[in-house]
C-alpha cells in the first residue's frame, strides 16, 4: 500500500459475467482510485447491485480479474476472501440490520466478531460511529422501530465499525425522503473525506451523484458506455448517456421493450 | 432475555429430559434381572419348548428368580436346549429340582416353573454350567385334544 | 410422453441439486473447530427457542396421547381379560413407534417451520448477505447453532414425550379404571427391554431430529427470498419433514423390530 495514488484500490479489468445463457456483463474494465467517491449509473435492471457483489467475491466471474488492494478477488480461497472482506463494507438498499439485536448491538457486531477488545473500548467504538451518523440517541431502538433513513443511516455506522478501505453503498437514495436523501448524501461525502474512504456508489438518482461523485461510469447494455468526471459527462458526445442524464423516455434506450412490429401484431388477432 | 436466564431454562429442560430417560431406564424397562457376574448359568433340556421365549421368566412358587438367557437345538438329538440364567443369590438348589414350562393364565405368555427338589447327602447343589435332568414339555393345546379324542376312540 | 419423461428427469435433477446442496449447508455449518466459547450465548439461546419453547405442546400431546392408549387399549384388552398388560402396550407404542414419530411431527410443525421462516426472512432482508460481506459465514453463525440445538432438543423432547405418555396410561388406566398399580408397573418392567425398546426409540427420534432439523434449515436457506418464496418454503419444510419422517420410520422400524 506505498504507492496510494498512483494505483487504483480496486481495478476491474476484462469482466465477463453471465447468468444463465444472460450475459450481463461483456469485456468491462473499470478502476476505482483511493480516496475518490466512483458512482456507477445506469438504468434499471442492468445488475448494478451484481458488481458489488462481484467485487465483494459473493459471485464469480466467467472472466477477468477484480483487483483489490493487490490481490486478485476471483482467484482467492476461501480463508484469503475473507481476510479481503474485513478491508471492505457494504451497504445494503435495505440496510440488512439484524433484527434481533438493538441498533448498539448491530454496530458492534462486527468488532466484536473480528476482534478481542474489551467491552469499554466496543462501547466507545460504537458510540463514535454512532455519533458520526447522528445517532447515538437511538442506540437502544431495535431495527423495527427505526424509520428507513435511520436504519439506512444505522447500517451504515455499522459499514464504517471496523475503519474498511472500502465501502460500497448499493442504492443508498431508493426510497428516501428528501431530508433523509440529503443527510445521506452528507454523510457519503464526509465520512469518505474525514476516514480516508475509497467510496463505490451504485446509483440511478441522478442529481444526487453528480453532486457528490469524484467520478462517475454510465453503464447500459453490458458494458460502460461513458465515463468521466460530472463536468465532463454534462458534455459527453454519446446520445446514450445524454438520454439517461436527462431522463428523456425515448432515445436511444427504446420506450418500448423489444416486441414484433405493432401494426402486424395487431392484425394477427383478425385472423 | 438475559443469557443467564436461557442458561436456567434451557438447564431445567435438560434435568427434564434426563428425569424422563431415568424413568423409562428404571421404572418402565427391565435393565436384564442381573449383570454377568451375579448369575449363573443352567442348562435344561426339553421335549418341547411350546411358546417360550428368550428373556421369559424362570419363577419359584411364583417368584422370579432367573430369565431365559438363549434357546437353541442339540444338532444330535433334535431336542431344545434352553440356558437359564439364576441369579447368584439363589444358588442352592438341589439337582433333584425339576423344571416344567407353564402359562401365567388362559392367554398370558409361558414361563419356567422350578419345583426345587428334595435335599439328601447324596444329593449336590447346581452350580454353574449344571443340567437339570428333570424337565417337562409345554403342554400344546392341540395335542392335547388329539389325545383325548383319540382316548375317546378307544373307549 | 417424452414430455413426461422430461419433467421426470428434470424433478429427479432437480431433488438431487437439492440434496446435494444441503450436505453442502450442513458440512459448511459444521467444518472446523466450532467456537464453543465465544458462540456460547448463540447456542443457549438456539436450544432455549428449539428446546424449551416446544416443551408445552410436546407434554401435553404427550399426555394425551398417553391417556387415548390407556382407554383404547384397555377396551379391547378387558375383553379377554388381559387388563394386565395395559402397561406393556402403552410403553411399547410409546417407546418404539408414537414417542418418535409425534415428536417428530410436532417438531416439524413447530420448530422446524419456524426455523424456515426466520432464516429465509434473514435471506430475504439480506441479513445473511450482509453477514458475509463482514466477513462472517453465516452458515457457522446462523445455521451450526440451530443445526445443534435441533438434533440435540429432539430426542430429549422424545424422551420427555415417551415418559408424560406412560404417565398419563398410568393416570386413566390405574386412577380412571382401575387397573392394578403394581400390575401396570412390573408387567411394562416383564416387557419392555431398555436396549431393545428404549434405546432402539433414541436411536430413531436422533435419525429424525437429524432429518427434520436439515430439511427446515435447508429449505430456509434455499427459499425464493420474497415473502411467497418465504411461505412455500415454510409448507415444504412440514410437508417434505413429515414425509420423511413416515418414511424413514417404515425402513427403521423393518430394521430394527422387523427381525
Amino acid at each position: 500500500m506505498g504507492n496510494t495514488t498512483a494505483e487504483p484500490l480496486v481495478n476491474i479489468q476484462n469482466l465477463t459475467f453471465r447468468r444463465g445463457e444472460r450475459v450481463i456483463y461483456d469485456d468491462m474494465s473499470m478502476q476505482f482510485r483511493r480516496g475518490k467517491v466512483t458512482a456507477i449509473m445506469g438504468p434499471s435492471g442492468i445488475g448494478k447491485t451484481t458488481l458489488l457483489r462481484l467485487i465483494g467475491g459473493q459471485l464469480k466471474p466467467d472472466s477477468g480479474h477484480i483487483w483489490f488492494d493487490g490481490v486478485d478477488i476471483p482467484a482467492l480461497g476461501r480463508n484469503d476472501l475473507y481476510q479481503a472482506r474485513k478491508k471492505m463494507s457494504m451497504l445494503f438498499q435495505s440496510g440488512a440490520l439484524f433484527s434481533d439485536m438493538s441498533v448498539f448491538d448491530n454496530v458492534a457486531f462486527p468488532i466484536r466478531e473480528h476482534t478481542k477488545l474489551p467491552e469499554e473500548i466496543i462501547r466507545m467504538m460504537v458510540l463514535m460511529k454512532l455519533e458520526a451518523v447522528g445517532l447515538r440517541g437511538a442506540r437502544d431502538l431495535m431495527p423495527g422501530e427505526l424509520s428507513g433513513g435511520m436504519a439506512r443511516r444505522a447500517a451504515l455506522a455499522r459499514a464504517i465499525a471496523l475503519d474498511p478501505q472500502l465501502i460500497m453503498y448499493d442504492e443508498p437514495f431508493a426510497g428516501q425522503d428528501p431530508i433523509s436523501m440529503g443527510v445521506i448524501v452528507r454523510l457519503i461525502r464526509s465520512l469518505n473525506d474525514a476516514l480516508g474512504l475509497t467510496s463505490i456508489v451504485v446509483s440511478h438518482d441522478v442529481n444526487e451523484v453528480m453532486s457528490i461523485a469524484d467520478y462517475v461510469y454510465v453503464v447500459a447494455e453490458r458494458r460502460v458506455i461513458g465515463h468521466g468526471t460530472p463536468q465532463q459527462l454534462r458534455v459527453h458526445e454519446s446520445p446514450l448517456v445524454q438520454q439517461f442524464l436527462q431522463g428523456l423516455a425515448d432515445g436511444p434506450v427504446p420506450f418500448h421493450f423489444k416486441a414484433a412490429d405493432y401494426a402486424g401484431e395487431l392484425m394477427e388477432l383478425k385472423d | 432475555m438475559t443469557t443467564r436466564k436461557l442458561e436456567i431454562l434451557v438447564g431445567a429442560f435438560v434435568a427434564l429430559a434426563i428425569a424422563a430417560l431415568l424413568l423409562l431406564a428404571m421404572k418402565v424397562a427391565n435393565t436384564g434381572v442381573t449383570g454377568s457376574d451375579q448369575s449363573y448359568k443352567l442348562y435344561a433340556k426339553f421335549d418341547n419348548i411350546g411358546g417360550l421365549k428368550v428373556r421369559s421368566p424362570v419363577k419359584v412358587g411364583g417368584v422370579v428368580v432367573g430369565r431365559v438367557a438363549s434357546i437353541q437345538l442339540d444338532p444330535e438329538a433334535f431336542q431344545p436346549v434352553v440356558t437359564l440364567e439364576i441369579n447368584s443369590s439363589y444358588s442352592n438348589f438341589p439337582e433333584t429340582s425339576s423344571l416344567s414350562i407353564l402359562t401365567s393364565g388362559l392367554l398370558g405368555e409361558q414361563y419356567i416353573g422350578l419345583q426345587p427338589g428334595f435335599v439328601d447327602e447324596n444329593v449336590e447343589i447346581l452350580a454353574d454350567g449344571d443340567y437339570i435332568e428333570d424337565t417337562k414339555a409345554a403342554i400344546v393345546l392341540e395335542e392335547l385334544i388329539g389325545q383325548f379324542l383319540f382316548n375317546r376312540g378307544n373307549q | 410422453m417424452l414430455d413426461k419423461l422430461q419433467q421426470l428427469g428434470a424433478a429427479t435433477i432437480a431433488s438431487v441439486q437439492g440434496f446435494g446442496r444441503a450436505a453442502l449447508m450442513v458440512l459448511g455449518a459444521l467444518w472446523g473447530r466450532p467456537r464453543f466459547v465465544k458462540a456460547w450465548p448463540l447456542y443457549i439461546k438456539q436450544f432455549y427457542v428449539v428446546g424449551v419453547l416446544s416443551l408445552l405442546i410436546i407434554v401435553v400431546s404427550g399426555l394425551f396421547i398417553g391417556m387415548v392408549l390407556a382407554l383404547q387399549g384397555y377396551t379391547v384388552l378387558s375383553k379377554f381379560g388381559a387388563e394386565q398388560m395395559l402397561g406393556p402396550l402403552v410403553a411399547l407404542s410409546l417407546l418404539r413407534e408414537l414417542g418418535p414419530v409425534v415428536t417428530a411431527l410436532l417438531f416439524a410443525g413447530r420448530a422446524g417451520s419456524a426455523l424456515t421462516a426466520e432464516i429465509g426472512l434473514m435471506k430475504a432482508t439480506e441479513q445473511l448477505s450482509g453477514m458475509e460481506m463482514m466477513a462472517v459465514d453465516p452458515l457457522r453463525r446462523v445455521i451450526a447453532p440451530r443445526f445443534w440445538a435441533g438434533v440435540v432438543c429432539m430426542p430429549l423432547l422424545a424422551l420427555i414425550f415417551n415418559a408424560v405418555g406412560i404417565l398419563g396410561g398410568h393416570l386413566v388406566g390405574v386412577d380412571w379404571l382401575g387397573v392394578d398399580a403394581g400390575g401396570y408397573w412390573s408387567a411394562m418392567q416383564a416387557n419392555v427391554d431398555l436396549h431393545e425398546d428404549v434405546l432402539n426409540g433414541v436411536i430413531k427420534s436422533m435419525v429424525f431430529a437429524f432429518l427434520v432439523t436439515v430439511i427446515a434449515l435447508h429449505k430456509g436457506f434455499d427459499a425464493v427470498p420474497t415473502s411467497e418464496g418465504i411461505s412455500q418454503a415454510t409448507t415444504q419444510t412440514v410437508v417434505t419433514a413429515s414425509l420423511a419422517v413416515l418414511g424413514f420410520d417404515f425402513v427403521l422400524t423393518a430394521v430394527m423390530f422387523g427381525g
